[in-house]
């Protein structure tokens, strides 16, 4: 039986890669993969308790996420493609007409 | 006879709508309309106070009318109604009011017809009337003071009818402010019977004094502060001195408001409340002391004076001193009697002066004018009764009132009364000697003025105000050449204008024959006027007339009348006999003379004592220290802060959602570590 420890590191590491990943890339479809990392990592640790505490609800409760994740994929991509066409770009950075 | 009390509501709401038409369509409308709506809408309430006056004095009549609308101010335990009431004394004022009123506004149309802002003029003179029946009518102290404070509004928007002309806006400012002081009087006194009785209806505040034995205290408290109100109003010591100054009004101004009807409106106010007054002797004797005061001085320094309005401005003070002193014996009747009559006279006077400035394309000084007898006969003629009424002639009308005054001043019962008397009989003697010199030096002897009119054309602009009108733009316009109008009116003297001279007539025929209602029981009368207000100042209050005393008045009458002659002979040695005399016999008695003619130098002692320091105080007391320093220093103090810590703070506001992401995470991260490491 692997310990409970291990998942939980293993998920801080998914996560804060996802975080860096999130501050540093400009693309804006890698931002986008780092937040499904983050949603992972989050849903690695209530599998592991899941499975320790012999409870079903933190499995219920990963559907559930990956369900919120899939919409938000469907939507954010959707917007991805409307910003290219519009703008010919990914980069983060050049989107700024809101800005000032 | 019946009456519609309802058409009480009418008597001044028909003037206000008459100033609500010409006040915002005027400017539009043809002179013409301006006139007939100004006259209309000023001769409907006469008519209906004509109908009410014969109602009244029909047999069966009540002796008062009251109506009452719905509440004004109703809080618990106190009530204030728009609510009017009418009785004889009311009655007496509408007369006047409405009556010479409506005359001037005929006069007015005659006198103005050659004026820029003609409209507004007549828009004003009609707010005017609104706010003075308000004042007249209303039965209780508030709504009396929202006339107080509307006649005010006007007599202020006329005196600066020449806007532009800065002495004439001085002395409207001057004649507002001067007033506030009054006003403030009133106000606490307003403020004093609310608290001792709860209620400002007139009725129920004399009523509840009637019933109690109370004299004195805090009744001399309100008294007081009435009679700063009054003195205000009425201007008498110490707040006369707005008064002559407001002569940079328009002539029917004058006429109407600083003669005829505002300024008497401080008297009507304390015969109104003579309950309160007759439970105070104190505050009694101070009316009179300040009416023989003022009746005094204003007529040493009316003397003196070049200016023909000045000099009936002057005038009208001293014979409003005569009112407040007849108030002050408790001569109520005597007091509202003289108010009717000097109405007629006094107004008439104006109106005569103002068509002499008239015929003399705008001249006011006296020591331009002289020969006018036969080139005005009409004027001269009129103002001639006006002349002999105020000096008290016989069978004229002031002879009667101020005859009555005096009579009731000398069998006041107070150490004091036989010095009044002596006060008031000097000042009849003055009067009739600078009334007689106006007259003299305005129509005998030869011409002192500029035959062609032509080189009158600047004077007239000058003393009429440069000719000011609101352009369509809403922009002041200074007209700097004279229109064509003017050109064409300046044409040597010339008598006025029928529409000017019928009210000098009417007016004329009213001097001479106003007197008459009061005839006293020693020359075989009936003294009317006095029983006609006897309901409202029950007999007890003024003096019975005993038998002994009816001796006396003959003989007190006679006195008068040789005061008088002795006005009208020294005025006919110095001014007519041997002109010179007079600015010898002034260079003789030199201080005297320059006290007289720097009038005591009021207005100088209450501009270094008052008006400098409160200057000071304002500018830097109050603008420098309070309001730059406190006020202003305080908002820098605030807006400083906000925008200091604001330029620190919005560096997180960047805008770039990274950034924000990494605040996010450096927040969660210092949020897991202070849980972790806390516990």
């Amino acid at each position: 039986m692997v310990p409970i420890a291990y998942y939980l590191i293993l998920a801080a590491i998914l996560f804060c890669i996802g975080i860096a990943a999130f501050l540093i890339k400009r693309n804006v479809i890698t931002i986008f993969m780092s937040i499904e990392l983050m949603l992972n990592a989050v849903n690695l640790t209530f599998v592991a308790f899941a499975h320790m505490w012999h409870q079903v609800s933190g499995q219920i409760f990963v559907f559930f996420v990956m369900v919120v994740a899939a919409a938000e994929a469907a939507v954010g991509l959707a917007i991805i493609i409307a910003l290219f066409r519009a703008r010919q770009t990914l980069n983060v950075d050049n989107v700024n007409l809101m800005k000032n | 006879m019946q009456f519609n009390t309802t058409l009480l509501w009418l008597i001044p709401i028909l003037p206000f709508a008459g100033f609500l038409l010409n006040g915002t369509l005027g400017r539009k409308l043809p002179r013409a309309a301006v006139t007939a709506i100004a006259l209309l809408f000023t001769l409907a309430p006469a008519v209906i106070v004509a109908q009410l006056w014969m109602f009244m004095k029909s047999a069966g009549a009540p002796l008062s009318l009251s109506i009452a609308s719905r509440p004004w101010i109703a809080v618990t335990g106190f009530q204030v109604n728009f609510a009017f009431a009418v009785d004889h004394l009311t009655l007496v004022m509408l007369g006047v009011v409405t009556g010479v009123g409506f005359l001037i506004h005929i006069y007015s149309a005659g006198y103005m017809a050659h004026e820029e802002g003609y409209w507004r003029f007549f828009a004003y003179l009609n707010l005017f009337m609104f706010f003075m029946l308000v004042l007249v009518l209303s039965s209780s102290f508030l709504l009396l003071f929202v006339g107080w404070e509307g006649v005010g509004l006007a007599s202020y928007l006329l005196i600066g009818f020449y806007f532009t002309k800065d002495s004439a806006a001085n002395a409207g400012k001057k004649a507002f402010i001067v007033n506030r002081i009054g006003d403030f009087g009133f106000l606490l006194a307003m403020f004093l019977i609310v608290a001792h009785f709860g209620s400002l209806n007139f009725a129920d505040v004399f009523t509840k004094v009637s019933a109690t034995p109370m004299t004195g205290g805090f009744l001399t408290a309100i008294c007081l502060l009435l009679v700063l109100g009054a003195t205000g109003k009425s201007a008498q010591i110490p707040l006369y001195i707005w008064l002559p100054d407001a002569m940079e009004g328009p002539t029917p101004v004058s006429a109407l408001i600083h003669a005829a009807t505002m300024v008497t409106a401080g008297i009507y106010m304390v015969a109104r409340c003579h309950t309160l007054f007759d439970r105070s002797p104190y505050a009694l004797g101070v009316v009179a002391i300040i009416g023989a005061a003022t009746a005094l001085m204003a007529a040493t320094i009316g003397m003196v004076q070049h200016d023909i309005k000045r000099v009936l401005a002057y005038s009208t003070v001293s014979q409003l001193g005569y009112m407040f002193m007849a108030c002050g014996v408790g001569a109520y009747s005597a007091g509202i009697f003289h108010l009717m009559t000097h109405a007629f006279f006094k107004a008439l006077l104006f109106l005569a002066a103002g068509s002499v400035i008239h015929a003399l394309s705008g001249e006011q000084d006296m020591r331009l004018m002289g020969g006018l007898r036969k080139r005005i006969p009409i004027t001269f003629w009129t103002m001639t009764m006006g002349v002999f009424a105020i000096a008290g002639l016989p069978p004229l009308a002031a002879f009667f009132s101020k005859d009555e005054i005096l009579y009731q001043t000398y069998l006041w019962d107070n150490p004091l009364a036989k010095l009044l008397w002596a006060v008031g009989m000097f000042t009849a003697f003055l009067t009739s000697f600078y009334m007689f010199r106006l007259w003299f030096k305005t129509f005998f002897g030869a011409p002192r003025f500029e035959e062609h009119g032509s080189s009158h054309a600047p004077d007239l602009h000058a003393a009429h105000g440069a000719a000011v009108h609101a352009s369509k733009s809403s922009t002041l316009v200074l007209e700097a050449e004279p229109k064509p109008e003017y050109a064409g009116h300046v044409h040597g003297v010339h008598e006025s204008p029928l529409v000017m001279t019928i009210p000098l007539i009417l007016l004329a025929i009213l001097s001479i024959v106003g007197g008459w209602v009061g005839v006293p029981l020693a020359f075989g009368g009936h003294n009317e006027f006095e029983h006609f207000l006897d309901p409202v100042f029950n007999p007890t209050t003024h003096i019975v007339e005993h038998v002994a005393s009816r001796n006396a008045e003959p003989i007190l009458a006679a006195a008068s009348v040789l005061t008088a002659l002795l006005g009208l002979y020294f005025a006919w040695l110095f001014y007519y006999k041997k002109p010179g005399t007079a600015a010898a016999l002034s260079e003789r008695i030199k201080p005297v003379y320059s006290l007289f003619s720097h009038k005591y130098w009021v207005d100088e002692i209450y501009g270094r004592f008052i008006v400098v320091p409160l200057f000071i105080i304002s500018r830097y007391v109050l603008g420098g220290l309070v309001d730059t320093g406190i006020v202003q220093g305080s908002a820098a103090v605030a807006t400083g802060t906000t925008r200091g810590a604001g330029s620190i703070v919005r560096r997180m506001q960047s805008g770039n959602i990274r950034s924000y992401a990494g605040w996010l995470a450096f927040g969660a991260a210092a949020v897991i570590a202070i849980v972790l490491f806390t516990h």
